[in-house]
């Protein structure tokens, strides 16, 4: 009985972030749009861009390897599997405790040095350009999201997401320093992980500044479809992360009834909608930055997540 | 077991003459890298063997050869059997690859004679349980490793490499020989003698600073590894893998041996000295590699930086096991066991990979290579698994060794000091800077060298290496799969080492639901690899299959699009240096004193623009420039000794006499 629930929560939780994915990305869209008195594209398009592009023929460069082809769906798995053990709505995955939150990192991590290596594959300047400003952000970024994760792991004595998730939400937390500034510190490497605005520009297309477009520049078709499809997965991820870790009222607990979980699943809706509401508010009130200057704003995520860290050793209860 | 380790080692040695004779033969080379597999192959096993033993038996034997009183002790315990198979895993694995990669060598005669002796000597190191056996093999390990660098002697670049590589040895050697000077003051050369000893604490400390620098000058600890990236890509690919697989864990085991072994409980201050040489040299050695555009020297930086965290995990175990946290000592110290032989399997592997290239290219600079994706098909597919493994990427084995490191730093609050509770997070923030360095390292020399169009003719009409070297290169490809899904296995062979060396043990992994491992306790932290694995590859070909069935699976050839501004010339593709020039800006300007000077040609003149890259290596410029300007200007003023008169010759050896008589008198 308690095995057919985790395999029920498990598929219901991979359902659900495959999902949810492209609506968010369209949620944020919309928001954004709106804020700029602009109507939008509908809530449903990115489904409708996705359909479409797998419907279409791949057009493949004439020098592409086997690897371009294959790159696609190993990013999507990683990313898919990564997402699908972060919760959301309900603790008891059935496989909460296949990777904890490094190993989850380190996933998407996998999928990054793919998206990177897809990028040079075909030997073109802009695929080279997205690949090298690529792994300049992650070298910064990924510290800075893995000490974050060290200071988040000291203060719940775990690095099990279900564990952290279920402590964040019990009353020994308190308010502390060091998870605020944890926060700032995730909030930041989230933004540039999912080539949000101050970092890159989600919207662009042929301009130098991109970085998460150029590397992506010679994908068509279903391969592109899956690519996207990965972004939106880790845009849902880091936001459920954050939810996970810094909201994490109301996910059900392993052994809750069924009417718990539903209201999980709905609260977690509503999670998604605020802070996708704040991200789409957040960019459209930040310009873009240069390539250059997204070191500094990086080196204060990782500065503020090794604080945090410090704190932590320090005190114990800061 | 003992004697065939023995026995297995003196045919080795006995190679050596033999392959004098045999470099001549045409089919010399296959013979003798044939015989060195099998007797790898068999040390290997044995070593297996006695590492599974459930009994964990020590056996000790006493040779009659070496000094009259003394004789050779040798002794195969936990330790030494895990190093043995390391050892000889990474020389079978080598002589596998130079069955085939050995036609490339145009003076056999410079390489033969002295492969087994070094592959002997390397087993001689880690069964020695004397001081006087271990630091002649030590020695001797130096020279014919120094022996190999220099086969390709015509090459100004290597003779300059085996010089400081010499230098260098014996830097080290003369320090591990002060070390074992002052560890038997007390108890004589014996290894069983000077683990019943007890020396004083002022000695053990500088014990371990002396072997720190011993070690560590041959590991390749930042700020002595000046000599590595000069003399491992120098010598033929398969010794360098050897280098740098293998020879850099010899090291570890002189470390582990003197420090975990022979001395005393362990201080807190001598963890916060490896600790605080470990971390930096993890990132500066990655750094140093991204800057790189010869692929082995690449390789050789990134040994470095994996030795890095191979020393942050030894050092992480004193910290714990001085504090009495032995079962926390017991998670460090098997995960930097559990990443030498992970980083024995991928550096040789990544080795062969650029034996190969260099084989079918005859180029080591990435600027020149490009697209041997499709000339090289299996050896890029081979190379793409050792890059994922070296980044610390799930589900390969690079990831488990660093996982486990940091489980253990996130149990570092609980130690008392106040120097360890600082500077364990900031050593924590050093790996996981060099974990994603090391990430872009190799993401930009796979996507340089296999991917993108070729930059150069050689590299347009390469052609895929021999069987041997593909079957080598695939075996391991395979190892570094097995030990990332099965890393429970590996923990649980470690479990007599760990108890050997530190006291304690992790728990016992194999038997935990699907093979998953938990280093402390369910509720802390897990993971399982396999899932992982299984997962993915799942996820992968439903999605596959789902879109190939329901949507659409057509597929059309088309020039590249590159927003419509395709170029055919292969050079407007990102070179090795464009690639890490945001790094390079980012981090080079203090590290490396980066500067980037264009030249502009005035106007109306057809000269074309440059762009020169200015590094400098500071570590260099800091510390070895003024040793050897000391060095040239002491030399310079003694010089005048050589062209005095006969008569004040006599008179220096006379003032010599009477001043040496004085000293003795008083």
């Amino acid at each position: 009985m308690n095995a057919l629930r985790d395999i029920l929560s498990q598929g219901a939780q991979m359902l659900l972030v495959l999902g949810l994915a492209p609506l968010l990305t369209g949620f944020v869209r919309k928001v954004k749009a709106r804020l700029l008195r602009r109507r939008g594209p509908p809530l449903l398009q990115p489904y409708r861009d996705l359909i479409r592009l797998m419907r279409k023929d791949v057009v493949l460069a004439d020098n592409a390897s086997w690897l371009f082809r294959v790159i696609p769906y190993l990013m999507f798995a990683g990313t898919w599997v990564a997402a699908s053990l972060v919760p959301t709505f309900g603790n008891g995955l059935l496989f909460s405790w296949t990777a904890d939150l490094i190993a989850i990192i380190a996933l998407l991590g996998s999928a990054r040095f793919f998206q990177a290596l897809a990028g040079m594959d075909v030997g073109t300047a802009f695929g080279g350009i997205g690949s090298s400003r690529e792994v300049m952000i992650a070298s910064l970024a990924e510290p800075a999201m893995l000490i974050t994760v060290f200071s988040v792991a000291m203060i719940a004595g775990s690095t099990q997401l279900a564990n952290v998730a279920e402590f964040m939400g019990s009353d020994a937390v308190g308010l502390r320093v060091s998870l605020g500034m944890a926060f700032v510190a995730l909030t930041i490497v989230a933004l540039a992980e999912n080539a949000r605005i101050p970092v890159d520009n989600p919207a662009t297309h042929l301009e130098l500044t991109m970085v998460h477009e150029a590397m992506v520049l010679e994908y068509s078709g279903r391969h592109l479809a899956l690519v996207d499809l990965s972004s939106q997965l880790k845009l849902l991820l880091y936001v459920s992360l954050i939810a996970c870790v810094f909201l994490p009222w109301g996910i059900a607990t392993a052994d809750a009834s069924i009417g718990r979980f539903v209201f999980g699943a709905l609260l977690y809706i509503g999670k998604l909608t605020v802070l996708g509401f704040l991200l789409a508010l957040f960019e459209t009130a930040i310009a873009k930055m240069r390539v250059f200057r997204i070191p500094e704003f990086l080196g204060a995520a990782l500065m503020l997540a090794l604080l945090a860290t410090l704190l932590r050793f320090v005190s114990g209860s800061l | 077991m003992i004697a065939v380790a023995l026995w297995s080692v003196a045919v080795l040695l006995a190679l050596t003459p033999a392959a004098i004779a045999l470099s001549m033969r045409p089919r010399g080379s296959v013979v003798l890298y044939g015989a060195c597999l099998v007797i790898t192959a068999t040390l290997c096993a044995t070593a297996l063997l006695h590492l599974l033993d459930p009994a964990h038996p020590v056996l000790s034997a006493t040779l009659p050869i070496g000094l009259p009183w003394l004789g050779a002790h040798v002794r195969l315990d936990a330790l030494s059997a895990f190093f043995l198979v390391v050892v000889n895993l990474g020389g079978a694995a080598a002589s596998l690859f130079a069955l085939g990669y050995s036609k490339h060598e145009d003076s056999p005669g410079r390489v033969l004679p002295f492969y087994p002796a070094y592959l002997a000597a390397m087993n001689v190191v880690v069964l020695a349980n004397d001081a006087f056996s271990f630091l002649v093999a030590w020695e001797f390990m130096s020279l014919t490793s120094w022996a190999l660098v220099v086969s390709h002697h015509r090459e100004a670049e290597n003779v300059r490499a085996g010089y400081v590589y010499l230098l260098m040895a014996s830097f080290g050697t003369l320090a591990l020989l002060l070390a074992f000077g002052l560890l038997a003051s007390g108890a004589g050369y014996d290894f069983d003698a000077i683990r019943a000893s007890h020396p004083s604490a002022a000695l053990t400390g500088m014990v371990v600073i002396l072997v720190l620098l011993g070690a560590g000058s041959k590991a390749g600890l930042v700020p002595l590894h000046a000599w590595l990236p000069l003399a491992h890509p120098a010598a033929p690919s398969h010794v360098s893998g050897l280098m740098s697989g293998v020879m850099t864990k010899v090291a570890v085991y002189g470390f582990v041996r003197i420090v975990f072994d022979l001395l005393p409980e362990p201080v807190w201050w001598w963890s916060m000295v490896v600790l605080l040489v470990g971390g930096p040299t993890a990132t500066l050695g990655v750094l140093y590699a991204l800057m790189q555009r010869d692929i082995k020297r690449v390789l050789a930086y990134s040994t470095i930086e994996n030795i890095g965290i191979i020393f942050t995990g030894l050092g992480l175990a004193l910290a714990f096991k001085a504090q009495g946290l032995d079962w926390v000592a017991a998670l460090a110290f098997t995960a930097a066991m559990l990443h030498v032989f992970n980083h024995a399997l991928f550096k040789s592997l990544l080795f062969f990979g650029a034996g190969a290239v260099l084989g079918a290219t005859g180029e080591r600079d990435m600027e020149k290579l490009g697209g041997l994706i499709h000339r090289m098909p299996k050896t890029a597919f081979a190379v793409l698994i050792g890059c994922v493994a070296i980044s610390a990427l799930p589900p390969f084995n690079g990831f488990v060794s660093e996982w486990l490191t940091f489980q253990a730093i996130l149990l570092s609050p609980q130690l008392p000091s106040w120097g360890l509770k600082l500077a364990i997070p900031a050593v924590g923030g050093l790996l996981a800077l060099a974990a994603a360095f090391a990430a872009a390292c190799f993401v930009k020399l796979y996507g340089i060298s296999f991917l993108g169009r070729p930059r150069s003719d050689v590299a347009a009409s390469a052609h895929e290496t021999d069987r041997f070297s593909l079957t080598a290169m695939l075996l391991l490809a395979a190892l570094c799969l097995i030990a990332g899904i099965l890393p429970g296995l590996l923990i649980d062979a470690l479990a007599p080492v760990s108890k050997a060396m530190v006291g304690n043990v992790m728990p016992h992994q194999v038997g935990l639901q699907w093979l998953t491992i938990v280093p402390i306790a369910e509720s802390r932290s897990s993971y399982n690899g396999l899932l992982v694995f299984v997962f993915a590859a799942l996820c992968g070909t439903a999605a596959a299959s789902a879109i190939h069935r329901l949507a659409s699976d057509r597929l059309r050839r088309a020039p590249a699009w590159d927003c419509g501004y395709p170029d055919p010339n292969p050079a407007i593709q990102y070179s090795a240096s464009s690639f890490s020039q945001p790094i390079r800006r980012v981090f080079g300007s203090v590290i490396f004193a980066a500067r980037e000077i264009g030249e502009m040609p005035p106007p109306s003149s057809p000269r074309p623009a440059r762009l020169r890259v200015e590094l400098r290596d500071l570590i260099w410029d800091a510390l070895y420039a003024p040793i050897a300007k000391a060095v040239s200007f002491a030399t310079d003023r003694i010089n005048i000794l050589q062209f005095l008169t006969i008569r004040r010759y006599l008179t220096l050896v006379f003032v010599a006499l009477i001043v040496l008589l004085l000293v003795v008198a008083l």
